[in-house]
């Protein structure tokens, strides 16, 4: 039950047509790092759509990486949402005798992990979204040590995640500081969709 | 916010005489009554606060307040009533309204199997504060406290917590009723350094998990604010679709203590919260109850150890 305003617009926007390179860069790098540092067959960021309750898959490494990007599902719903809710991070065991296990997840995943950890990105006190380690190590996962782990790395993420959302660009935009000329509007678009081009092209799947 | 009636009235207080009748609260003073005019029959509880064998939380009304229990799960039993907290989209009003829907995520069903598991003769109520939408405004999670307070559980069973400093106020004097009307709040600490409530408040008994193999040890915090640790790492407890799952968290410590709480409760039901909290205190595994130590003749400041709270 952290900070999920219902007023206040939300810092990230998940919905958002607009590529925003330097975030789905960040939000690419935390998903592998968190996999790498995890041992771990997937990791995945879901950043919180207020406005619709729902979560939305934002960056995926390992399993489901081609085509989990996009998908939402709501918020309150499975281990992710009670996590997203709870601003609690937990880890859960044992996963994979268990048929109705976070079903609607499941099916869009076509993957039921034996076990999963998940800490909310939380930064100034708002939850963000979750990040998702599925089928760690056993030797990496159970624990509170390793909780807090995720917890921290989850924190460190979401603090990087807010430097750069759109509402600090909007601010930018709004109050310039170094005077230098803003893109605006249709300007804007163009640039951002030729950066999101230049990202496609460099990762090879465009 | 209003909060409906629930359609089966709330049991009665199973402990007669456990509570001081509501309007007759000694609330100022005393003037004009004596020490004969409020006669408290004491309980002392048990000896060092350790519930014994036969205490299985037999008569003692316990409230999960989560993501709903799951109907029937083998290791949590019947449910004496499962309610849920919906927030009107449009009007913004809340209600509390009896439910069949059970757990939307596994969470509720695994502390209701913990709180089974240590007091298994309890009664568990449910009230679901998660899985709906706006669920995560934490004005839900309000609701739902306050109307367990108000349906005067024994114990309630709160694995969840705000950051919001808005709803701080309210929840501190929700809390403080709910210690006064002997309604024992368990609350989860958070499981990583936020400011978070209630489980902050005094009016509490707040829970963290400590990394200890032992299921049914327990430990107090010299240096609170959490006063106390349970078991939370690698725990099995059920979850959805009748199974269970092994996972760890703050979370699972606290249905442990609400637990023993309810044990403690059946066998002297005339505690009160503050006892409850010292028959906690007693029982830890690292408190110890070494002979009082020679009292020194006045002017000798003796080396006594002090192990009470700051």
């Amino acid at each position: 039950m952290t900070q999920r305003t219902d007023s206040a617009p939300s810092p990230v926007s998940p919905a958002s047509p607009v590529i925003d390179a330097p975030r789905s860069e960040l939000l690419q790098s935390v998903v592998d790092v968190a996999r790498a540092i995890f041992g771990a067959e997937a990791s995945s960021v879901f950043l919180l759509d207020e406005e619709a309750d729902e979560l939305v898959f934002q960056a995926v490494s390992g399993q489901g990486e081609e085509f989990l990007v996009g998908r939402r599902f709501p918020a309150g719903r499975g281990i992710a949402g009670w996590v997203a809710t709870s601003g609690e991070p937990m880890v859960v065991d044992d996963l994979s005798a268990d048929p109705s296990f976070d079903r609607s997840l499941a099916e869009s995943t076509a993957y039921v992990p034996n076990a999963l950890m998940a800490a909310p990105l939380i930064s100034d006190a708002r939850i963000l979204g979750v990040l998702e380690v599925l089928d760690p190590s056993p030797q990496a996962r159970s624990g509170v040590r390793e909780l807090d782990l995720l917890a921290m790395f989850a924190r460190q993420a979401a603090a990087a995640l807010r430097v750069i959302t759109p509402e600090r660009v909007r601010e930018a935009e709004e109050h310039p500081v170094l005077g230098g000329p803003t893109l605006a509007g249709a300007q804007r678009e163009d640039a951002l969709k030729l950066l999101g081009s230049l990202e496609r092209l460099l990762r090879g799947v465009g | 916010m209003t909060t409906t009636e629930p359609a089966q009235a709330p049991a009665e207080p199973l402990r007669p005489g456990a509570r001081t009748a509501p309007g007759q609260g000694l609330t100022w003073s005393l003037r004009g009554r004596g020490p004969d005019d409020v006669p408290v029959l004491a309980d002392a509880g048990p000896p060092l606060g350790r519930p014994a064998g036969p205490a299985t939380g037999r008569g003692v009304r316990v409230c999960v307040v989560d993501s709903g229990v799951e109907r029937d799960h083998p290791l949590v039993g019947p449910l004496a009533g499962s309610w849920v907290v919906v927030k009107d989209g449009e009007s913004g009003g809340i209600t509390v309204e009896p439910t069949t829907t059970g757990d939307t995520c596994g969470h509720g069903t695994a502390c209701a199997g913990i709180i089974r598991r240590t007091a298994p003769e309890c009664e568990i109520h449910s009230v679901r504060v998660l899985g709906e939408r706006f669920s995560g405004t934490g004005d839900i999670l309000m609701a739902g406290l306050r109307w367990a307070v108000e349906q005067r559980f024994d114990v309630v069973n709160l694995s969840l917590s705000t950051t919001r400093t808005r709803f701080a106020q309210e929840l501190h004097s929700l809390a403080d009723s709910a210690y006064f009307a002997r309604t024992v709040i368990v609350a989860s600490a958070h499981n990583t350094p936020v400011e978070s409530f209630p489980w902050r408040f005094a009016s509490v008994i707040s829970v963290g998990s400590h990394q200890e193999d032992d299921p049914e040890l327990h430990l107090y915090n010299p240096d609170p604010p959490v006063e106390f640790f349970g078991p939370g790492q690698n725990v099995t407890v059920p979850w959805l679709g009748g199974r269970t799952i092994r996972t760890t968290g703050n979370s699972f410590a606290t249905p442990y203590v609400a637990g023993l709480c309810a044990r403690v409760l059946s066998a002297h039901p005339r505690m009160t919260a503050f006892q409850l909290k010292n028959a906690l205190y007693l029982s830890a595994a690292n408190v110890r109850h070494a002979p009082r130590p020679y009292s020194p003749p006045a002017g000798d400041t003796g080396d006594t150890r002090d192990d009470s709270e700051n």
